[in-house]
């Protein structure tokens, strides 16, 4: 990740919580805002974090940088909420959750004619269109199920294992395969739509 | 057999295949069965493109977009840098 490649090199330090706010807040607000998008739920994490980090300050042994540290506890909190949120529903409600888009596909299997893939700069754009781009996509993103986010996220953006993923929001794999699938073809409609 | 004719015509199956191959290993044989399933289907094979590009895009995107504007405020900071002291004060 990004942010272990500017890590400094392990060392012998003591955790200095008075300068924690100072050095660290504003990273960890933005490590939590691209994972909830929840601006007052990501602001009460860091809190919660540096909480939880004074409680547990024995445990802190200098291997690991502080912010590396700090990062890791908030990561489980992000967890937790996505755990929370996929916490308790069906089989059913995670395949079917309710405002999903239209099934894409016709009984036969075959793709319906107004969902079928078509060319639409995906691969030919320059930087600007780019960022633009981006911005659909988040907001696409913004429009799945939170259940179907969580893995996404979990999955493409932190890189955790198909494995860590299924335990931590207790998903069957041939659950987490189908989120995967939809997830897609919805997010790939969703630019198609918005994009042309 | 049948399962085979399935993928081959079969395009929800096919893009299955193609969303999960990015990602993990799929079988041999379903591996055969996606290609022959490509060879003949042309929306699909747009699709590997799009749903490639879509995963780089979110990797990229989480990773990199630094969205500077979202930063703390200095009265929630100096409130969180006000209740650490406390905590360390009560030890």
């Amino acid at each position: 990740m990004i942010m272990d490649e500017i890590e400094l090199p392990p060392v012998d330090q003591m955790p200095d919580p008075k300068n924690w706010v100072n050095t660290y807040a504003d990273y960890l607000y933005l490590f939590a805002i691209k994972r909830i998008s929840d601006e007052d739920q990501a602001r009460d994490l860091v809190q919660e974090t540096f909480l939880a980090a004074l409680q547990s300050m024995h445990k802190f042994e200098g291997k690991s940088s502080e912010r590396t540290w700090l990062t890791a506890i908030l990561k489980n909190k992000i967890y937790d909420v996505y755990r929370a949120k996929s916490s308790g529903l069906k089989t059913e409600e995670i395949k079917n959750p309710i405002g999903e888009e239209p099934d894409f596909f016709q009984e036969n299997g075959h793709w319906k004619k107004e969902h079928a893939p078509k060319q639409f700069g995906l691969d030919d754009f320059d930087s600007l269109a780019h960022k633009e781009l981006n911005h659909i996509l988040q907001q696409c993103m913004q429009k799945l199920p939170a259940m179907w986010l969580s893995v996404f996220t979990m999955k493409h953006m932190d890189d955790e294992t198909t494995d860590f993923v299924c335990a931590e929001l207790r998903l069957s794999q041939a659950n987490f395969w189908v989120i995967i699938h939809r997830a897609k073809l919805n997010l790939r409609a969703c630019l198609q739509k918005n994009w042309m | 057999m049948n399962n085979l004719i399935n993928v081959i015509y079969n395009c929800r199956k096919a893009t299955y295949l193609i969303d999960k191959r990015l990602i993990s290993k799929i079988t041999f044989r379903e591996s055969v069965e996606l290609r022959v399933h490509l060879v003949g289907c042309s929306f699909c094979r747009l699709y590997v493109g799009q749903s490639q590009k879509i995963n780089q895009m979110i990797s990229q995107m989480l990773k990199t977009d630094k969205k500077p504007e979202f930063k703390l405020g200095d009265d929630f900071k100096a409130a969180l840098q006000a209740q650490i002291e406390d905590e360390l004060n009560k030890k």
